[in-house]
C-alpha cells in the first residue's frame, strides 16, 4: 500500500513532522517493499497550505497519511479523495510505518488543530 | 535554537527599537524583520546586503494591446475594477482595455473569458527579500513593493530563511521583529514560535488592539509576554494592562518608561541599549532577560 | 464651505498620530460649521470611536459572495477548481469541495461552471457601523478576524460618503493594499509623519503610493520638535507642503491615552486643526 508521512527530512530515520499542510517533506512509502520518496513540500509559505499539500499527497496516489496534527481544510480534503488520516503520530518515519503496519495508529475523527497551526516552524 | 516574535497589535509601540536593543544583547541569534509593509529595523542594524530574491505573491493580468479586440468581456468579469477602455489603438481597433496592475488581484477570470487570449497572466515581482550581515549576526528582510496585498506569504519566507540560516549556524535563538494589526502577515509571523512579546503602551487605544492581540495569540496556543512601553503616560492604564495581564496568566515581561533617548538612539541608528547607559538600558536589559529566562 | 470634499489622513507608519489628526480635524470642521463625516477605514484596528464616542444608530454584516455547489447538478468537470487562484474551490475527484475563507470573491466559478451548479451564498466579512458623534457623522468598520477581504470592507465604509459632506476618511497604515482602497477616489490626502529616521522612511514609502495614485497630498508633522531636520529637509527638497505641525507636548499623549480629543481639552491647539482646514479649502 502506498502512504504518506510528514517528515521533518528525507530519510526514514529522519523524525515525523507534528505537521501536515506545512510539514517540511512528505516520504511517500509503499509498506510493502519500504522503496519510498521523499518529497519538499512547496506549500510551506502561504495561504490554503492545507488545502494544496493534500492535494498534493492524493496526486500521489496514497491511501492513508501519517502526521501529528492536521487541520480542517487539509482533513475535509483527504476525506473527500477517500484517504485515511491517522493523527498522533511521533518518532522517526520508519517507526511511524511500523506501527501503521501494526494497526496500532489512532484514526482522525476530525481536524485536531484550528487552521494555520503549523505555521514556520 | 529558540523563537522570540515581538508583535504589537497597533503600531508605534516601540516594537522595532525593542527589537534593535534584543539584536544587540544576544549571543548568537539570526534577526528577521517580519514587518515588509514598512520595514525599520535596518535603519538601525545597517544590513549588508549579500543576497537578493524576487518576490511573487501571486500573478498579474497584463492585455497585449495588439491582440485586443475592445470587445470589453474583461471589463463584464473583473470584480476588481482593474480593466478600463482607455489603451492605445491597433490595427483593428482605435481604442483597446488595459488592465491596472494597482487595482489587479490576481484572479485570472479576465484571463480566461477573453475570446481572443489577449491578456497575459504571469507571476508578478511583488518585491523582493535579502539574506544580509549586520554587526549582530545575520539578517532576514524584505521589502514589499507599494499597493501589494501582504497576504503573509513573504513573511512566511523571511521565516523560512531565517530557520535555515540559524539552523546550519547553529545558532541559540531566532529574534524576529513581527507584522503590526492581526491579518494574515501576524499570523503568519507568530504561528510556530516559541515565545511572543506584545509590546503595548498605555492608551486605550493600545489597550484596545492588546485585547485582540492576545486572543490571536491564545487561538494558535503560543505562550506570550507583555512589555508596557512608555508606562508612565498613563500609570493607571498601565495598572489595568497589569491586572488584566495576571488576570489570564501572562507575564509581563519588562515596563518601559518614555524616554527621549530611544528617539535620539534611532537618528544616532544605534539601539536603545547601545546609546543608552543609564535607565533606558536598564530597563531592556531587564525585560531581555526576563524574555530569555522562559525560552 | 468645504463639502463634495474627501480627504483621506494616512500614514507609511503606525502610530505617528493619523487618528489624533483625523479625529481632532474632524471636531475642528464640524465646529466651524462644516458638515462632517468621519468613516474609520482601519477596519483591523479601528480606534476613531474611542476618541468620537459616538451613538451607533444601526449595524450590520458586511458579507461577501461565496460559491455553494450543487451536487445533483455538478458534473465534476473541474473547471472550478482550475480558475480558482486561491484554494477557495478545489476539486478532489468527484467532490468540489469550497474553503469559504479563502475566497476573493472573485466570481471566476460562478462564470465558469458549464452545469450552473455554483449558486452565491452569503459571507460574513465583518461590521459597518454608523452613528453620530454631536453633529459629526460617523461610520465605522471591524473586520472578523481571519478574513482576507479588508479591501473589501474599506469600500463598503466609503459607499458612504455623502456628496453634500467634508468627508475624513483614517486610513489603515502601510502601504498595502488595504491603504490603496481607503486613498482611492479620494480629493486629498494628508500623509501624518514623525522627524525621525523611521517617520522618515515610512513617509518615503507614503509618498511614493499617492504619487503612483496621482493624488494631490501634503504632510503633517507630528512631535515636530523631537527628532531632527531630515524631515522638514526631505518635505522641502521634494516640494512637499507642511500643512501642519504638532509639537511633542506631553500632554496630548496623556489625553490620547485617555481618549481624549485634543481640541475639547487643549484649546489652544484648536486653531492648528482649524488652519488645516484652511490649509484644504485654499487648496481646493
Amino acid at each position: 500500500m502506498r502512504i504518506a508521512v510528514t517528515s521533518t527530512g528525507e530519510s526514514l530515520i529522519s523524525e515525523v513532522d507534528p505537521r501536515f499542510g506545512r510539514a517540511a517533506f512528505f516520504i511517500v512509502c509503499d509498506t510493502d517493499t519500504m522503496d519510498f520518496v521523499a518529497i519538499e513540500n512547496e506549500n510551506v509559505a502561504g495561504g490554503a497550505a492545507g488545502i494544496g499539500s493534500a492535494k498534493r499527497v492524493i496526486d500521489e496516489g496514497v491511501e492513508a497519511v501519517l502526521t501529528g496534527n492536521c487541520g480542517p481544510n487539509a482533513q475535509r480534503t483527504l476525506d473527500a479523495a477517500g484517504v485515511k488520516l491517522y493523527i498522533g503520530v511521533t518518532g522517526t518515519v520508519a517507526e511511524a510505518v511500523e506501527h501503521f503496519k501494526s494497526g496500532t495508529l489512532t484514526i482522525a475523527e476530525g481536524p485536531n488543530v484550528p487552521s494555520h497551526f503549523g505555521m514556520d516552524k | 535554537m529558540k523563537e522570540v516574535v515581538v508583535i504589537s497589535g497597533k503600531g508605534g509601540t516601540g516594537k522595532t527599537s525593542i527589537v534593535a536593543s534584543f539584536a544587540a544583547l544576544a549571543k548568537n541569534a539570526v534577526l528577521a524583520d517580519c514587518d515588509v509593509d514598512a520595514a525599520d529595523l535596518h535603519l538601525i542594524l545597517n544590513p549588508d546586503v549579500k543576497r537578493t530574491t524576487d518576490f511573487s505573491g501571486g500573478k498579474l493580468a497584463s492585455i497585449m494591446t495588439d491582440k485586443c479586440i475592445g470587445c470589453g468581456r474583461c471589463e463584464d468579469v473583473c470584480h476588481f475594477d482593474a480593466a478600463t477602455f482607455d489603451g492605445p489603438g491597433n490595427d483593428v481597433v482605435e481604442k483597446t482595455y488595459t488592465i491596472d496592475p494597482i487595482s489587479c488581484e490576481g484572479c485570472g477570470v479576465c484571463v480566461h473569458f477573453c475570446p481572443v487570449d489577449a491578456i497575459e497572466f504571469k507571476e508578478a515581482v511583488n518585491g523582493q527579500w535579502f539574506v544580509s550581515e549586520t554587526r549582530f549576526g545575520p539578517m532576514v528582510h524584505a521589502r514589499l513593493g507599494i499597493a501589494q496585498e501582504n497576504s503573509g506569504k513573504l513573511v512566511s519566507l523571511i521565516r523560512k530563511e531565517a530557520k535555515r540560516i540559524a539552523t546550519e549556524q547553529n545558532s541559540d535563538l531566532i529574534i524576529v521583529d513581527g507584522s503590526p494589526g492581526l491579518g494574515c502577515p501576524v499570523i503568519a509571523s507568530i504561528t510556530g514560535a516559541d515565545r511572543v512579546l506584545v509590546v503595548t503602551e498605555p492608551t486605550l487605544s493600545g489597550r484596545h488592539d492588546l485585547d485582540r492581540v492576545i486572543e490571536l495569540t491564545k487561538h494558535f496556543n503560543i505562550p506570550t509576554a507583555i512589555c508596557i512601553n512608555k508606562w508612565d503616560i498613563n500609570p493607571s492604564i498601565a495598572a489595568e494592562i497589569r491586572d488584566a495581564a495576571h488576570s489570564r496568566n501572562l507575564q509581563i515581561a519588562g515596563e518601559i518608561a518614555y524616554d527621549p533617548a530611544v528617539t535620539k538612539a534611532q537618528i544616532a541608528a544605534k539601539s536603545g541599549v547601545e546609546y543608552s547607559n543609564g535607565r533606558l538600558k536598564g530597563q531592556i536589559v531587564s525585560l531581555w532577560e526576563s524574555v530569555l529566562g522562559v525560552l | 464651505m468645504l463639502d463634495n470634499f474627501v480627504v483621506a489622513i494616512a500614514s507609511g507608519k503606525g502610530g505617528t498620530g493619523k487618528t489624533t489628526v483625523a479625529t481632532n480635524l474632524a471636531s475642528a470642521a464640524c465646529d466651524s460649521g462644516h458638515k462632517v463625516q468621519y468613516l474609520d477605514c482601519d477596519v483591523e484596528e479601528p480606534n476613531g470611536h474611542i476618541f468620537l464616542r459616538p451613538q451607533i444608530a444601526a449595524s450590520r454584516q458586511v458579507t461577501i459572495d461565496v460559491p455553494q455547489v450543487d451536487t445533483e447538478k455538478c458534473t465534476a468537470c473541474g473547471q472550478c477548481g482550475q480558475i480558482c487562484q486561491y484554494g477557495a474551490i478545489v476539486c478532489i475527484k468527484d467532490n468540489v469541495l469550497t474553503f469559504e475563507q479563502l475566497c476573493h470573491a472573485c466570481g471566476g466559478c460562478f462564470r465558469v461552471c458549464p452545469d450552473d451548479a455554483i449558486t452565491p451564498k452569503p459571507l460574513e466579512i465583518g461590521t459597518l457601523a454608523c452613528g453620530k458623534a454631536g453633529a459629526i457623522e460617523f461610520v465605522s468598520g471591524q473586520l472578523n478576524i481571519g478574513h482576507v477581504r479588508t479591501p473589501t470592507l474599506i469600500k463598503e465604509v466609503k459607499r458612504h460618503i455623502h456628496p453634500e459632506c467634508l468627508a475624513i476618511i483614517d486610513v489603515p497604515p502601510g502601504t498595502s493594499c488595504p491603504v490603496v482602497e481607503a486613498l482611492k477616489d479620494t480629493d486629498f490626502v494628508l500623509l501624518v509623519t514623525e522627524p525621525t529616521p523611521f517617520g522618515l522612511n515610512d513617509l518615503k514609502l507614503a509618498v511614493e503610493l499617492v504619487r503612483e495614485l496621482s493624488l494631490p497630498f501634503a504632510v503633517v508633522i507630528n512631535r515636530y520638535d523631537v527628532g531632527n531636520e531630515k524631515v522638514e529637509e526631505y518635505c522641502e527638497a521634494e516640494g512637499i507642503r507642511v500643512a501642519a505641525r504638532l509639537p511633542d507636548d506631553r500632554r496630548i499623549a496623556e489625553l490620547y491615552s485617555s481618549g481624549k480629543m485634543i481640541v475639547r481639552e487643549l484649546p489652544e491647539y484648536r486653531n492648528c486643526f482649524v488652519d488645516l482646514v484652511g490649509a484644504m479649502e485654499a487648496h481646493r
